[in-house]
């Protein structure tokens, strides 16, 4: 089956992507775990090699040349963000080492001065464990409790027990935008606007939304989204804090360091202003330049045509897996985004992993650093294939061949 | 796909399906609960000792093909050992999985061999050794050391 989104060149951006014209066990690369990584293309990585073969050096430190140079690069980057994302302003965006430090960040520096015995924290069953254990750790540290939306049989939030839950106890609600083990897109604006009513502010991991769907800040509200690099196809070891202005500045820093500051003296230091003052030491320079290219290739695609392509390779591939015998689905929400856990009745998903591997199919097995999702729809693991802008709806045929080849295998 | 032949040979994928020693046991000597963080793979290994011999080995939990029929021949192979014997094994399947070279007072691994095709696949290595090293916990528990797993 060919594409059937004429516009839509998958052709011209796989080209992008040397990579994918990599071979395992001499079959063409079937790269389907993007939810753990993206991969990423040439403007990328030649942005990297470019800062690094002629313009490096460390930024918002010298008057020489270089440094000028590396200055602006990392600071557009900044700007590329905020255009994305639509903050308000620029320095609303605080580079992270990803999703999982922004999210400590908030955790360390807004909750835990504000939080008390008795006070309650609001997170949903479907978190990654990154949006889990800084919230555990906080409670530890204040006596605050956490609290936990459940989900249903399908995959979805359980509104009416979010509601139930949601109280003036509330200090706070983080929630998954898109769950990476279910694909489940949640109602984020609508639980914003409930926690608003109360005067709550939220948090949204955004790290497996903002690759798949067009993300507004302003729009749907959030005080805090946070994503990471690496899943947008950009650097590992880079990521995004959003956060609202008016809550940055009233957050005490999250490290010290160089660069965060504006004067030093051993009787006192005077803090940096936004961004900076949270950006303590050296930051990921490169890891930065390349998120900015990863973000300019995306919207020169455009998120709405990805969103659009994805879609389709998601309802292709659902409907070719359902006709498998003894395969079932892990996540059926009403909207999803482009992934599909699953489980066959005669093959453990480690195994799946490495069977599929060898037809060059990549996919993740395992809890997917989500084991109370497993737990609550009692499956070990899953084997999860997650599409990305560059899939093809030839590469969903393999996918299926490879567990029916698998499933021949074992019986 | 065919390749993987040589990783889930027939005896494996057969104790995969039908492991033997699959139960809990009531009473047992010794118990260790296994798991690897990294995949899920959970593994209870239960044990009994009677005169310095390995008397009933059973095992209970989930994991993978690998994970399940290392357990499986596990058992098989360790009934009626002395713990010597027993932890020679252990040590001599861990070698055949993890090391270039056989170690010269390393004992003949017998049906166990067959999960030594493991050692291409270093991501598996740690699927085939649970078991073994859930034994050896509960082994050195009643042996009353202290367990560094």
């Amino acid at each position: 089956m060919t594409s059937n989104t004429a516009q839509y060149d998958v052709v011209s951006i796989r080209n992008d992507f040397p990579i994918l014209n990599r071979k395992i066990f001499g079959k063409p690369l079937v790269y389907l775990d993007n939810g753990a990584s993206t991969q990423r293309p040439t403007q990328v990585i030649d942005a990297v090699t470019d800062l690094y073969e002629n313009h490096y050096s460390n930024v918002h430190r010298g008057v020489h040349t270089l440094s000028q140079e590396s200055s602006v690069l990392y600071d557009d980057a900044r700007v590329k963000v905020r255009g994305f994302i639509n903050a308000a302003c620029v320095h609303e965006v605080v580079f992270t080492s990803g999703a999982t430090e922004s999210i400590n960040l908030v955790a360390q520096s807004y909750a835990r001065p504000r939080l008390q015995k008795g006070d309650e924290i609001l997170i949903t069953h479907m978190e990654h464990h990154s949006n889990i254990v800084p919230w555990q750790m906080v409670c530890e540290q204040t006596g605050a409790e956490l609290k936990v939306v459940p989900i249903s049989d399908k995959g979805e939030l359980e509104m009416d027990r979010f509601h139930e839950l949601l109280s003036e106890k509330t200090k706070l609600v983080s929630v998954v935008h898109v769950s990476n083990a279910l694909g489940t897109v949640n109602p984020v604006k609508e639980l914003i606007d409930a926690a608003h009513a109360l005067g709550v502010p939220v948090l949204v991991d955004g790290a497996q939304a903002v690759p798949h769907i067009p993300v507004d800040v302003q729009k749907l509200g959030a005080d805090f989204y946070a994503f990471s690099g690496h899943k947008i196809y950009g650097p590992t070891g880079v990521g995004v804090l959003y956060g609202k202005e008016k809550l940055l500045n009233e957050m005490p820093p999250y490290q010290g360091g160089g660069d965060m500051i504006l004067s030093v003296s051993f009787e006192g230091t005077t803090y940096n202003q936004l961004p900076y003052k949270f950006e303590a030491g050296t930051p990921n320079i490169a890891g930065v330049v390349g998120l900015g290219a990863a973000i300019d290739y995306v919207q020169k695609i455009g998120l709405g045509a990805i969103a659009a392509h994805e879609h389709g390779l998601l309802v292709y591939a659902t409907s070719r897996l359902r006709r498998i015998d003894g395969l079932r689905i892990i996540g059926e929400a009403d909207q999803k985004a482009g992934l599909i856990s699953f489980v066959l009745d005669a093959v453990h998903p480690h195994d799946i992993g490495t069977m599929l591997d060898a037809e060059g199919v990549a996919v993740r097995a395992g809890h997917h650093c989500a084991q109370p999702v497993m737990e609550r729809f009692k499956v070990p693991a899953t084997a999860r294939a997650s599409f990305a802008m560059y899939n093809t709806f030839d590469e969903i045929d393999v996918l299926a061949e490879a567990i029916v080849k698998t499933i021949g295998m074992f019986s | 796909m065919e390749n993987l032949r040589e990783l889930y040979q027939e005896v494996i994928l057969d104790h995969n399906k039908n492991p033997r020693n699959f139960r809990k046991m009531e009473d047992p000597d010794g118990f260790a609960h296994g798991n690897n963080p990294l995949c899920g793979d959970q593994i209870d290994i239960y044990l009994k000792i009677k005169d310095g011999l390995v008397e009933d080995v059973s095992f209970d939990g989930a994991g993978c093909a690998i994970c399940t029929s290392s357990a499986s021949m596990m058992t098989m192979a360790l009934k009626g050992k002395t713990e010597a014997d027993a932890e020679a094994l252990f040590n001599s399947f861990h070698h055949a999985l993890t090391e270039d070279a056989a170690y010269p007072d390393d004992v003949p691994l017998g049906k166990l061999a067959v999960l030594t095709g493991v050692k291409d696949y270093p991501v598996r290595v740690k699927c085939a050794t649970l078991a073994w090293h859930t034994f050896d916990a509960a082994l050195k528990k009643i042996q009353g050391e202290v367990s560094t797993e």
